[in-house]
Parts: structure tokens; sequence; C-alpha cells
């Protein structure tokens, strides 16, 4: 089940570039959220700061609390512990070039010392089952290499690969913007279905894929969250005039 | 209007045919030497290859016949020796300078002296060997004293790093940053996601790096003539001098004697048959576990 989030004061910086100032919110369980906002507002930092990769970086910098359930995941755990209770999904399709279909599946698992194979492969087939890619694949799961998929299935099996370490949260950066329209709307189908099971955050530079997918709706701006509320009232009813000028298309 | 158009067309195509013709010239330059060499190594060596190269030890001087056994034995004890010191040394400086260090002072300092013994004479490596392990009669190495394989070995050994341990590093950069994100957002922590993600996507290029080495190595005469000695008779002993297909060919062909001339010719052309199997196995049997389909 997905876990709400809540966020208190999250700044973030890349060396001296402050990119995150004051950032207040609460990410509702098992629906999914959606960021907006120009390039280079923020939103991307602001996902990977709810994972900890943020910090992988070696010139960034976070302050704040965030918490994911009841964990504080500043304060007490480690990075890769989150981890494996955030996944995240990239903007573009990263399957392990050298790993088959199956191993890029359970490679979370494998990589954490998991060898029970019965179980890795009902794991695996229930991702894929999840992630609406079993059909396309289950011939050839352990012959053909993850690379070999096309771009739409790539991105899936990567879904696939964030669902297979059964995290809470699911975080999407801008996960169909490399995509094609049908494959796109096939993984807004998938968040649709995988909202009842976890919870969502999803970048986008799309509106309409927003008002598609989110029940919420959060609107950044120059690395400040300019207003965060249900995803109609952004679309139609906006209460800032900055929020209304960048859904009207006036900028960004 | 249209006749210029048709000047610079002809033009264009005579150009483009120029630049392809330069093209497949400079590829037959690069090309000719090796099938030069080899041609000739065939037509000088091979009608002294027989069962009794490959299966005999040297005569005595003046003695006709004999084969170079022990020397090709020999020559595969000392890149054993050297390959299990050059490799993981190599691969692990590559891994530090590439995932770990990247951007430190100490990082730095290891690449300059990468790049520096990279260009050390062998015939220096050989005498630094010799200075630490065949001439001090104690020292912190195993086998001090005397001559002996596992000197050779490690001069061959110490040649072997910085050409490993810069193509390991190249190799490593060139994995995309995508790769690394991929296994860290899945919680898997970061020295393993180097050793079972970063460094397995670029295995066949460490591999070929490690090929590179082994073969320059392969070949060398200097750092052994003071370290591994060369040996007249059966030998596999780290603990003493051991023949080397090189060494053997250097020792014959300046030997008076035309039956010493011409099995040198032979030797030489199976040191460079047994490199090009030894680097087309291991590129086969590597290439083999790459799924098809993988970019």
């Amino acid at each position: 089940m997905g876990v709400g989030i809540e966020v208190i004061n999250l700044n973030a910086w890349y060396g001296t570039n402050h990119t995150l100032q004051d950032i207040n919110l609460h990410i509702p369980a098992n629906q999914a959220t959606a960021l907006i906002g120009p390039s280079g507002c923020g939103k991307s930092t602001f996902v990977r700061c709810l994972n900890r990769m943020h910090e992988t970086n070696p010139i960034a910098r976070v302050t704040g609390t965030v918490r994911i359930g009841d964990l504080d995941i500043y304060e007490d755990a480690k990075p890769v512990q989150i981890r494996r209770r955030v996944g995240m999904v990239f903007q573009r399709p990263n399957p392990f070039p050298t790993m088959s279909i199956y191993d890029n599946v359970a490679s979370g698992l494998k990589l954490n010392g998991y060898t029970n194979r019965r179980v890795l492969d009902e794991i695996v087939e229930r991702s894929l089952k999840n992630s609406a890619l079993w059909e396309e694949v289950k011939d050839d799961l352990k012959k053909k290499s993850g690379a070999s998929l096309s771009g739409g299935q790539q991105q899936r099996l990567c879904i696939a690969r964030a669902l297979a370490v059964d995290p809470e949260v699911l975080l999407m950066d801008e996960p169909a913007s490399a995509l094609d329209p049908v494959s796109t709307s096939k993984i807004e189908d998938l968040i649709f279905e995988l909202k009842s099971q976890y919870t969502i955050v999803i970048v986008t530079h799309n509106m309409q894929q927003a008002a598609r997918v989110a029940e919420k709706t959060g609107f950044f701006l120059n690395g400040r969250m300019v207003e965060f509320d249900s995803t109609h009232k952004i679309f139609t009813n906006p209460s800032d005039k900055r929020t209304e000028d960048y859904i009207t298309g006036r900028f960004g | 209007m249209r006749s210029e158009r048709k000047v610079w067309s002809r033009i264009r195509t005579l150009t483009d045919g120029a630049a392809t013709g330069l093209a497949v010239l400079s590829t037959v330059l690069v090309v000719a030497p090796l099938v030069a060499i080899f041609v000739y190594l065939i037509y000088k060596g091979a009608s002294s290859l027989s069962l009794d190269f490959f299966t005999k030890i040297p005569k005595p001087e003046g003695e006709s016949g004999g084969g170079m056994a022990n020397a090709i034995v020999g020559s595969a004890v000392l890149l054993a020796v050297s390959s299990a010191i050059g490799i993981p040394i190599g691969i692990g400086g590559g891994i530090f300078l590439a995932e770990f260090g990247r951007g430190t002072k100490l990082a730095n300092a290891i690449r300059f002296t990468a790049d520096v013994l990279n260009g050390v004479p062998s015939i220096v490596m050989g005498v630094a060997a010799y200075a630490l392990i065949v001439s001090p009669q104690k020292s912190f190495l195993p086998f001090t004293g005397h001559f002996s394989a596992f000197s050779g070995g490690v001069a061959l050994g110490i040649m072997m790093i910085p050409t490993v341990c810069r193509t390991t590093e190249e190799m490593l950069l060139m994995v995309p940053n995508a790769v690394r994100e991929a296994a860290l957002a899945l919680g898997v922590p970061n020295w393993r996601s180097v050793l079972s993600i970063t460094v397995k996507t670029a295995s066949p290029g460490i591999i070929t790096g490690c090929m590179l080495a082994f073969a320059r190595v392969a070949g060398e005469t200097a750092p052994l003539l003071f370290t591994a000695l060369g040996n007249q008779f059966w030998s596999t002993s780290l603990n003493e001098p051991i023949a080397a297909l090189p060494l053997q060919i250097y020792v014959y062909a300046i030997s008076p004697y035309d039956d010493q001339h011409r099995l040198a010719w032979a030797g030489a052309l199976v040191l460079i048959v047994l490199i090009v199997a030894a680097v087309a196995l291991v590129r086969y049997v590597t290439s083999r576990g790459v799924l098809k389909g993988a970019s």
C-alpha cells in the first residue's frame, strides 16, 4: 500500500545555486500527484529529494524534513533503505544493457542478495503484469536483452523493475517525454492502474497529462512551489496569477 | 545557372571519390605492415616448424634439430604470473579512478603515475625487477636472490598495469550515468552497483584493454634478460630461471648457426600465432555471454 508524504521546509542546492526554496506540501497516499512547471523550476530536483538521489551529486545539499509514512528519510534511515521504499522511473528509459528482461526486473532484488528462484520468478511475472508488459515479453524473458525492446516497452520494463522491489511510493520524472503518443497513453493507463497500490508522484511537462492522470497538482516556478491544489482547481480556477499565466500558455 | 550547377556537381563527385580513395589507401597502409610481417614470417619460419619444435627442448650449441617446447611453456608461465599481477591491480586502479576517486587529488596522482609508467622503457622495468627481486639476498618479496620466473613475471606484470588501468577507467567513464542512477534508485549500495552493473556493462572494453596489455608484454624481451634469464632445459618453477619465446628468439637470432636462425624465425611465427589465438579465444568466449540485441 502507498503512504503519504509530508514535506516541511525543504531547501536544496546545487553548489551555490539554490534550486529549491522552502517547499511545504502534503502528498496524499494512493493518489497520483503531478508536478508541473517550466524547465529548470526545480520539480525534478524535488522528486530526487524524495528518494535521496539528489545527494548522489557531490556538490548537492539538502535541508528540511521529508516524512514518508512515519519515516523521516533524512533522519531515521540510510539512502539505500529509502530507495527500496521509494521507486523511481527516469525520463529516458534506462534498462541495464547487459541484462535480460528477466534479470532487469529481478535486478533490484538480486543485487540486494535475494536468491530464491521460485519467489523471484513470481515477482518478475507479477511486476511485468503490473506494468502491462507481460504479454509482450513472456516468451523471451531470458533470451532477449532489455535494450532490445522498443522505447515504450523499455520504459514499462523500468516501471516493472521499480515495482519488483515492492516500494510504497513511485516517483516518475517525465516518464513519457521521450515516448511516442501510443506508448505515452499506455504509461498513463498504467499510472491509473497503479494508483490503487502506490503513491505516485509524476513530474511532467505536459499539462494535459497532468490533467488526465493526477488528483493533485503542484505548480513550481523558479525553485518555489507557487500553488498546490486539486488538479481540477489548478486547471479551471487557479488562485495564483502566475499559475493561470502558465496553464493558459502565456509563458513557459 | 544550370551549367554552373552541373560543374559543381561534377566537382562534388570528384571530391567524394578522392576522399573515399584516400580512406581506402590509408586502410591498406595500416593493414599492409601486419600482412607483410606475417607473410615474411611464414615464408622464413613455416618450413622449420615440425612436431619437434613443439615437443623438444633446444639441442646443445652446434647440434641441429631440437625445439622450443620449454620456451612456449615458459612464456605461458610468465604471462600467467604477469596477468595475475597486472590485471587485478590495473582493473582495481581503473575502477578507483572512474568510480570512487573522481576529481580527488589521489586519483590525479594515480592517473599521472600510470601515464608515466606507460612511457617507461621496458628495459628499465627489467632493471627495477632485478633490483627488487633478483639482486637482494633478502626482500619482502618471495623468490629473491637469484634469476627466476617470478621476477620476470613481476617485470611484465608491472608493464601491464598502466594499460589495463587507463583503459578500464576510460571504458567505465563511457557507461552512461543513467545506468548508475538506475541501480542506485533501486536501493543498491554504491559498491555493489559499481561491481555488478557499471563494470559489467563496460566489461567488453575492459577485456579488450587486458588483451592489449597481454599481447604487448607477450613479445617483450628486454625486461626478461636479467630477470627470467632464459633456460635451455625444462622448468616450470617460479623459483628458477625460465625460458621464454622472445628470449629464445633473441638468443638464436644472434647465434652463428643457420639452423638456429631458422628456429628463431619459426619461434617468431609461433609467438605471433599464439598471441593472435589467445586474443581471439578470449574475445570469442567473452562475446558469447552477451545477449543478442544488446547495444
